[in-house]
This record gives structure tokens, C-alpha cells and sequence, in this order.
């Protein structure tokens, strides 16, 4: 039965469903996802190889970075990829 | 350990199980399964909100009708900000379709998923949210009671408490002393007490500058301490004294008429004393006996539900969230994703594994800020640090960058309380 769930949980993509995939809920704690001209920059609807390209180097210190670069190395790239295709598609 | 992880996949799956029987018994007689949410601070309302953009009919019990944000209440003490910037409303909540019922909630029974408010009337529920935050335990500091708190507040729990230490910081003459007593972990916002002491610092320094201020620790480390010491020595030389566990500085007991803080070593006598005392779960959550006997609540870390009675979840500074610190940014996520799990677990679905995000800011003077952020995942039942993520601000920073986390962190609280209650 709990191996059912698993496999259920693997094979159904979260994004098919609209389903936030694990972390992306967290971001708009400090992204306000639709004022524009935030300080930080709103993410829903952003497209989502520029949060990808972002987060990559965040994660390798190429883009200077006050808070995330300690955040998007806690993401793999699979992740991280998820995570930006579902804010991309958030209205 | 296989065996450890098999029990609680069958725990799991039993849980879903029994959700799914409630499901479709209730389902029978109302036309949605029942969230009620205990709670409107950050965590609360930010579930409620979540469950009801899921579909799901969602009461929020919350006794008061102004809820005074914790998140810069240091900076009203030092009077850089009024207090009504940390007053928020749930008019828009309601607005959004939440049932709000400004009543206290004084009993839950697990077996009958029920809970009592305060004029007698009950709520059914077929899952439960609580975000009770966190009760002063008072008396746990010999001579620290109520009495003692109108005399040495504890401005823990933002609002009256707050505005009091404030009049009294105005009232206190150049040359005076602040002394304030540190609780041992785990306590509410762990860097709090030094972000206190440091806007402190900058009012005094600013209005009174002979004066100086004293901490009493019951620890001997803190959150953000290499920055905040390092800031202390830079904006505030030979100001600020901060006195270890190890050094003595641990409080044993308070006279509240001589306005004295005492240690095994010796009594400090301040002409402002702030007493952090020790603190737990919020009374509800020792009333639904989800608390364990430290007083915090053990949870769950994929669905945030009591370890101690099923159908009941808690969030926020009340649970026991392993890595994650007691913020309002915690809440925040936790509040997210205990909504996601909680619409799992109604459909018969399993509740997907999360990953949260922890960011606090701490100002050490208006425009000197620092942050410790982490990244967290369950890891053998408890909500694990992603190793090689997250920390504090670096040590070494120009000033452009402690400004600039300065301006993030009113963003942040901007953004918060916007998507929370506005």
C-alpha cells in the first residue's frame, strides 16, 4: 500500500497536477509574486530558464548575492528546474 | 533503522487510510471535509489561506481581533517605528471566504474531533491546525510572575508588553543601565535578544550615551554572534556587555520590587530590566496534550502532524521543527506546506516530501542588517538542515552590504504581511 504511494508520488509529475514542488511554496515569503517594482524581484510568471540561469550562479558565487547563494545551494538542479517551471506558470 | 523507517511507512499509510474513512463518512453529510485552524498569527492565517485556495472550507479561531507582528517589534522599543506598522487585521482573510470566529479556543477532544471555545459552543473538524505560537512560562524564573512582568516586561509577545519597555527605555535617565536576562534555547526568534540589545544600543547611544546595557545569558552561544559581537565593537564600543552561562550570567531568580536580576554569582541591579524568560507551546497545544513534557509539540516532518494525536497538526513556534528556527518566515513556509499535506491527506493521497526555507533578517542598527538563512528537508523524522546550504551574512562585508540587508529586511516584512494579511 505504501509502495503504491511511492510509485503513485513518483510516476505523476507534481507540475501536471499544479502542485508546488517541494521548496517552491517558500520563495514568495520574500518574493511578493505580483507588486511590481518589489525589492525583490516578483517571480510569478517569470520566466523560467532566467530563474534557472539565477539560481546556477547564485549557487556558484558568479552572481553576487546578499542571501541567495546561501539558499539556492540548498537545491539540486532538478529541483531547482521544477521550482521554476512551476513559478513560471503561476498568474 | 529499516525498521524504524517501515514503522512509520505503515503509521503513514494508516493515517491516510483513516483520512480517506473519515473523508467519505463526512462526505455523506457536509459537502467538504472540515479544516479548523487555532491561531492567526503567521503560520495560522497563512494556512488558513492556503487550505481555502485548495477547495477547502477552512475555519480560523483567533481570540483577539489585532494581531501585533513580533518581526521589527525591536525596532519600536528603540523607537524607530510606531507600533501600529506591526499591527495587522484578518479582514482580508475573512474577505478571501475564511470563517473567523474571534473566540478563544479552550478544549479540543481527539477522540470526537471537536474543540470548545471559550462561550461553551464547539467546532467539528475533520483535520485541526494549531499555531498557537508560544506561552511565557511564567514562574519558571523564580519571582517572575504576571506581577513581575508590569514591572520587568518581557516583550516577547509583541503589543502592551512592548509599548511598556518602550516607555520605560524613555523614562530611563543618561547613565542608566538596561540589563536584560537571555533564556537558555529553545526560546522564540533565537537571535531576537541581540537584535534587542543592539537597537537598544543605537537609542541609547543616540539619546543617552553614558548609559550602558548588560545581557545575562543562560547560553554560551547565540544566533549571528560572530556578526553581532563583531557590529557591537564597531557602532557600539564598550556599550554593550554580554555575560555567558559559563561566565555566571544565567538568571536563577528575579526580584521584581528591586528591580534585580539574580545569578549564582551575584545580583544586577538595572534601572530598566527586560526579562526573556523561558517560554512553550502556546496553552492549546498543552490542552490537545500534542505537547511533550519539554513543553513543544513533536510533529511530523512531510505533514507537520502531532506525533502525540492523530487528525491534529501543529505549525509554527509551537512544534518541534528540528532545524528550523521559531520565526515568522518558519511559519510562513511551514504554514504552506502543512496546507499542501493536509489537502493530500483529505483526498486519501500521500502528502509529498517538502523542502523548506528559513531567512532572518536582524537589524543592528537602522541600516546595518544581517541574516541567517537554511534550507531544510526531513532526515530521520526531524526537519534536517540540506547540508552545504544556508548560514549567516558573511563576517567580513563592506557597508553597502549590511545596508542592503537592511532594506531586504523591511522588504521582507513588507511582503510577509502582505501575503499573510493583506
Amino acid at each position: 500500500m505504501s509502495a503504491a504511494f511511492a510509485i503513485m508520488a513518483l510516476t505523476v509529475p507534481a507540475m501536471a497536477q499544479n502542485v508546488a514542488p517541494p521548496g517552491a511554496t517558500a520563495c514568495s515569503g520574500c518574493h511578493d509574486p505580483s507588486t511590481p517594482g518589489a525589492v525583490f524581484p516578483p517571480l510569478h510568471g517569470y520566466p523560467s530558464g532566467e530563474i534557472v540561469a539565477a539560481m546556477q550562479d547564485f549557487r556558484t558565487g558568479q552572481r553576487p548575492a546578499t542571501v541567495m547563494d546561501r539558499i539556492a545551494k540548498g537545491f539540486t538542479d532538478e529541483e531547482t528546474q521544477a521550482i521554476a517551471s512551476w513559478l513560471s506558470q503561476q498568474p | 533503522m529499516l525498521q524504524v523507517l517501515t514503522r512509520r511507512m505503515l503509521l503513514k499509510t494508516a493515517a491516510v487510510g483513516a483520512a480517506a474513512a473519515a473523508f467519505s463518512r463526512r462526505t455523506a453529510a457536509q459537502a467538504s471535509p472540515k479544516v479548523v485552524v487555532v491561531g492567526g498569527g503567521f503560520g495560522g492565517a497563512t494556512c488558513a489561506r492556503e487550505l481555502k485556495q485548495k477547495g477547502l472550507a477552512v475555519t480560523l479561531v483567533e481570540a483577539n481581533a489585532v494581531y501585533t507582528a513580533c518581526p521589527f517589534s525591536n525596532a519600536v522599543l528603540a523607537g524607530l517605528r510606531p507600533i501600529e506598522a506591526q499591527q495587522l487585521k484578518l479582514d482580508a482573510v475573512e474577505k478571501g471566504g475564511i470563517d473567523i470566529i474571534q473566540k478563544k479556543a479552550t478544549g479540543v477532544d481527539p477522540q470526537s474531533r471537536r474543540i470548545a471555545l471559550e462561550d461553551g459552543s464547539s467546532l467539528d473538524y475533520d483535520r485541526l491546525v494549531l499555531s498557537p505560537g508560544v506561552d511565557i512560562r511564567f514562574n519558571a524564573l523564580r519571582g517572575y510572575d504576571e506581577a513581575a512582568a508590569t514591572v520587568m516586561p518581557h516583550a516577547w509577545k509583541a503589543g502592551e508588553q512592548t509599548t511598556l519597555l518602550r516607555r520605560q527605555l524613555e523614562a530611563m535617565d543618561d547613565g542608566g543601565t538596561f540589563v536584560m536576562a537571555a533564556p537558555a534555547n529553545p526560546f522564540r526568534c533565537p537571535p531576537g535578544p541581540y537584535e534587542r540589545a543592539s537597537l537598544v544600543a543605537h537609542y541609547l547611544k543616540t539619546h543617552k550615551p553614558r548609559s550602558k546595557l548588560l545581557i545575562l545569558d543562560a547560553k554560551d552561544s547565540f544566533s549571528k554572534q560572530r556578526l553581532f559581537q563583531a557590529a557591537w565593537q564597531d557602532l557600539y564600543p564598550g556599550m554593550i556587555e554580554w555575560v555567558s552561562l559559563s561566565s555566571g550570567g544565567k538568571v536563577i531568580e528575579v526580584d521584581a520590587k528591586a528591580k534585580t536580576l539574580v545569578t549564582d554569582f551575584g545580583r544586577h541591579k538595572g534601572d530598566v530590566v527586560n526579562v526573556i524568560p523561558p517560554q512553550r507551546a502556546g496553552e492549546i497545544a498543552q490542552v490537545a496534550g500534542v505537547a511533550d513534557r519539554t513543553g513543544w509539540c513533536p510533529i511530523d516532518p512531510v505533514t507537520f502532524e502531532s506525533r502525540l494525536q492523530p487528525n491534529i497538526h501543529v505549525i509554527g513556534d509551537a512544534s518541534i521543527a528540528g532545524g528550523m528556527p521559531k520565526s515568522a518566515f518558519s511559519a510562513n513556509a511551514q504554514g504552506k506546506v502543512c496546507a499542501a499535506a493536509v489537502a493530500s491527506l483529505l483526498r486519501g493521497e500521500a502528502p509529498a516530501e517538502p523542502k523548506l526555507i528559513n531567512t532572518c533578517y536582524s537589524l543592528v542598527a537602522p541600516d546595518y542588517g544581517i541574516s541567517v538563512a537554511g534550507v531544510y528537508t526531513p532526515r530521520n523524522g526531524l526537519l534536517a538542515d540540506v547540508e552545504g546550504a544556508g548560514g549567516t551574512s558573511p563576517v567580513n562585508a563592506p557597508p553597502s552590504f549590511r545596508a542592503q540587508e537592511a532594506i531586504y529586511a523591511e522588504a521582507w516584512f513588507q511582503t510577509i504581511t502582505r501575503e499573510v494579511y493583506g
